[in-house]
């Protein structure tokens, strides 16, 4: 028998020729070891494999074709609207095993660097900060998300990443099969979204309790419903309307200065006032996420997490005052701390390190680091001292998280917070 | 267990002019098994999403039982959207993976127990609820995710295309295992789908929508047997049904040379917009093959045969010499036919047969339209 041959249709934005290479034409369950990058852990409801392509990593997908298009397509959009979500490298169909059977068409994605599943982050020794910060990670996610008329479907833990932010999470959607884009949500779509958020979170939660990965005592439904309340705060704070005299107008900045402090820029806010003039009624119509991100990029091109910039931000405000550049243009002294300040201490990370963490996330935890330093030696201690005891003594001991693919919770331990030294292990 | 009533209900999206429902209006009993159908855009999930709660009703109601839950949040409307999620938690037990939103919801132990094993008593479960979902097959996964929803006791089902990421050998079983699940457990249950096939085979009665609009409700066979305009005769029904629009001159609407006879009483009821023509409907298996020669026989250029052991179709071309061929369309494309024939004596490829439609088994709808008269 003639084997019949395969005609492949490739969906892609930049098509990638080195995708022609991968072995189609077999069964995504049965691709030889060679190929995979690692093997994703759970029950999925589909077929994933995480597979090297161009010295990357990419997710993929066995999926009915038309959900393939659809998801892509969505994917697509969430990133045109600058939605944290995975990156869609393409679809194929057409798949034919050489015996002529018809195989599944896939969904291709980019593995996000540096992002961590929630397996990996909810281990024994969950420190219950963990938990509220990737709640609340997830939380402004939603928030994000149905600020853009995303209607989510299937909001959980398993569907998101996280990528450290400084000292919190920033969450990304992964799986968008069951979204849809709208103008606007109702608010039964919101209400729903929510309350399958938090079903599922809680059912995620007991089972790594079910798996003695999670002690019992973590009060699971509380974690769930936690969410629910930091999702209906957030959205308050950025949707409210607020009502208030006339001469109270120094509201109207105050609310801003708010919005900016929570992340989100104000691109319109919409202000009436009553007919005799006595009441103002104020409410943000669009609001952006990344305030401070956006403002990081800007001035210095480096395109980094929002709390990452916030503390990139506050250490470019230190050295302005420390070097006296108030008056100056901002942009100059911008440039002159990338390159003198942040650009060499990042540098002092040797190549093979460099796995460890993102270099904005290395920053931050250089400038913890160095207050630790600076506090326990009772003296102001130079960057360049601190980057050393850094480099020597804490980021060896941190797991590469560049490509955490298919790790099982307990496989990293947890790692947000600051090791405590020994007295002598501290020589500069 | 209840009904469920739209009652003129209408969502119009904000900056459309088209409503994507259109004062539906309709009932389901108790207990029974509706099918919303129509091809993509004609408002079936924005329906069944006005009765999830998760779309807004710009206009009318919806009662679920008595009970108008038209503002009412998704959560208190006592639904299930089953299929949604289909997720198992691998190292929680069967049993828990059915009955975790009960426990969330605080349900007292025993009561969970003795739930989730009625419900595996149905989904023929009950061995295996101490196990691991990894000790299951991908059907009895499926189970499992149906039972999440059945141990919730909820008044309604809603399933919205529950089989569209499946592929077509676990979509056959799936439905048939969906279908016969709901007649034991007997909830009431709206199911949304774009295919005709679906619906036939599932629904106790099919809600066909069009454009926004109910076209027609009732039972697969009155569906089948008495399509209330064009658009319902041409949806339901594989192969679909041919249709054509023909002159009508002294009582016969004229197919080309031949003539096919048109009632007294119909021609009675021609209104002008009609401009004295009449479409005609007529199914592949309402055709009879006719020796040549036979007067007012169709001819029909055999392009290709496709067996299928039970059955044979043939898919023919209408000649020019037959004036109005480009008027006829089918399944397979304009000025095309098909035909059923007799499995055991299949044309040959480009000759020519002649079909006449059986007596009685032709469907006639105003040209103008497009309702059956």
């Amino acid at each position: 028998m003639t084997p019949t041959p395969q005609r492949l249709q490739i969906t892609a934005a930049r098509p990638d020729p080195a995708l022609l290479d991968l072995p189609w034409h077999i069964p995504l369950e049965e691709w030889p070891a060679e190929t995979l990058a690692a093997l994703p852990r759970g029950i999925s409801r589909h077929i994933v494999r995480f597979a090297r392509l161009s010295g990357r990593v990419v997710a993929i997908k066995e999926i009915g074709e038309t959900v393939a298009y659809r998801e892509y397509e969505l994917l697509r959009q969430l990133d045109r609207l600058d939605v944290p979500s995975v990156e869609p490298v393409g679809v194929i169909t057409g798949r034919r095993s050489p015996e002529g059977e018809p195989l599944e068409a896939v969904l291709i994605t980019k593995h996000l660097q540096f992002s961590l599943p929630y397996r990996a982050l909810f281990s024994q020794s969950l420190r219950p900060d963990t938990a509220t910060r990737l709640i609340d990670a997830l939380a402004v996610l939603l928030v994000r998300l149905h600020l853009a008329g995303f209607y989510w479907g299937d909001v959980s833990l398993s569907n998101t990443l996280f990528r450290r932010d400084a000292e919190t999470f920033e969450a990304y959607l992964v799986d968008a099969e069951t979204g849809d884009l709208h103008d606007k949500l109702s608010e039964g779509q919101r209400a729903y979204d929510l309350e399958v958020a938090r079903v599922n979170i809680i059912g995620e939660l007991m089972d790594l309790q079910a798996g003695e990965f999670l002690e019992a005592d973590v009060d699971a439904v509380a974690i769930g419903n936690a969410l629910a309340e930091r999702y209906t705060d957030l959205w308050r704070a950025l949707t409210e309307v607020e009502s208030f005299g006339y001469g109270d107008r120094w509201r109207v900045q105050a609310r801003i200065d708010r919005l900016n402090d929570l992340g989100f820029d104000v691109g319109e806010l919409d202000i009436t006032t009553d007919v005799d003039g006595t009441t103002v009624r104020i409410q943000p119509k669009v609001v952006d996420a990344g305030h401070h991100s956006r403002r990081l990029m800007r001035l210095t091109g480096l395109d980094v997490g929002e709390n990452q910039a916030r503390r990139l931000l506050n250490d470019l405000d230190e050295y302005r005052a420390a070097t006296d550049r108030q008056a100056e243009d901002e942009s100059f002294v911008a440039h002159d701390w990338l390159t003198g300040v942040f650009e060499p201490a990042v540098r002092r990370v040797p190549r093979e390190l460099r796995g460890k963490l993102e270099p904005a996330q290395i920053f931050h935890e250089l400038l913890d680091h160095r207050w630790y330093l600076s506090e326990q030696q009772n003296r102001d201690v130079p960057m360049k001292e601190a980057a050393k005891s850094y480099v020597k003594d804490i980021l060896p001991n941190r797991p590469d998280e560049q490509s955490i693919l298919g790790v099982q919770a307990g496989d990293i331990r947890e790692t947000a917070q600051m090791p405590i030294f020994d007295e002598d292990q501290i020589i500069g | 267990m209840a009904t469920v009533t739209f009652d003129n209900a209408t969502r119009v999206y904000p900056g459309t002019e088209r409503p994507a429902v259109d004062a539906l209006n309709l009932h389901v009993e108790d207990g029974e098994f509706l099918v919303l159908v129509g091809p993509s855009g004609c408002g079936k999930s924005t329906s069944l999403r006005m009765l999830a709660g998760l779309e807004d009703v710009n206009a009318g109601r919806i009662l679920i039982g008595d009970r108008d839950v038209t503002d009412v949040q998704p959560k208190d409307r006592d639904i299930a959207m089953v299929f949604q999620n289909y997720a198992l938690y691998p190292h929680m037990s069967v049993a828990d993976n059915m009955g975790f939103a009960l426990k969330i919801a605080g349900t007292p132990k025993a009561d969970i127990r003795q739930r989730v094993e009625e419900a595996a008593k149905i989904l023929d479960l009950t061995q295996y609820l101490d196990r691991k979902p990894k000790a299951l097959s991908g059907g009895q996964r499926q189970r499992v995710a149906m039972g999440r929803a059945i141990v919730r006791e909820p008044q309604v089902f809603l399933m919205d295309e529950p089989l569209s990421n499946l592929d077509a050998k676990l979509r056959v079983q799936t439905r048939t295992q969906i279908a016969s699940l709901q007649r034991r457990l007997g909830v009431t249950t709206v199911y949304v789908t774009h295919d005709q096939t679906e619906a036939l085979t599932m629904g106790d009665r099919i809600a066909v929508l069009k454009d926004g609009l109910l076209q027609q409700v009732g039972t697969p066979r009155e569906m089948y047997d008495t399509p209330q305009n064009v658009f319902v005769a041409g949806f339901i029904g594989s192969p679909a049904m041919n249709i054509g629009t023909f002159p009508v001159l002294d009582g016969h609407a004229s197919l080309g040379r031949a003539r096919v006879p048109v009632a007294r009483e119909v021609i009675g009821e021609f209104t002008e917009e009609d401009r004295n023509h009449i479409t005609i409907g007529f199914r592949p298996e309402a055709l009879d093959v006719v020796p040549a020669g036979t007067p007012n026989a169709i001819p029909v250029i055999v392009n290709i045969v496709e067996e299928l052991g039970s059955d044979a179709f043939v898919y023919g071309q209408l000649t020019n010499e037959f004036g109005a061929a480009a008027t006829v369309h089918s399944g397979a494309g304009d000025s095309q036919v098909i035909v059923r024939v007799d499995p055991r004596q299949v044309p040959a490829k480009g000759e020519t047969i002649g079909v006449v439609i059986r007596n009685g088994e032709q469907h006639l709808f105003h040209a103008g339209s497009g309702e059956r008269f």
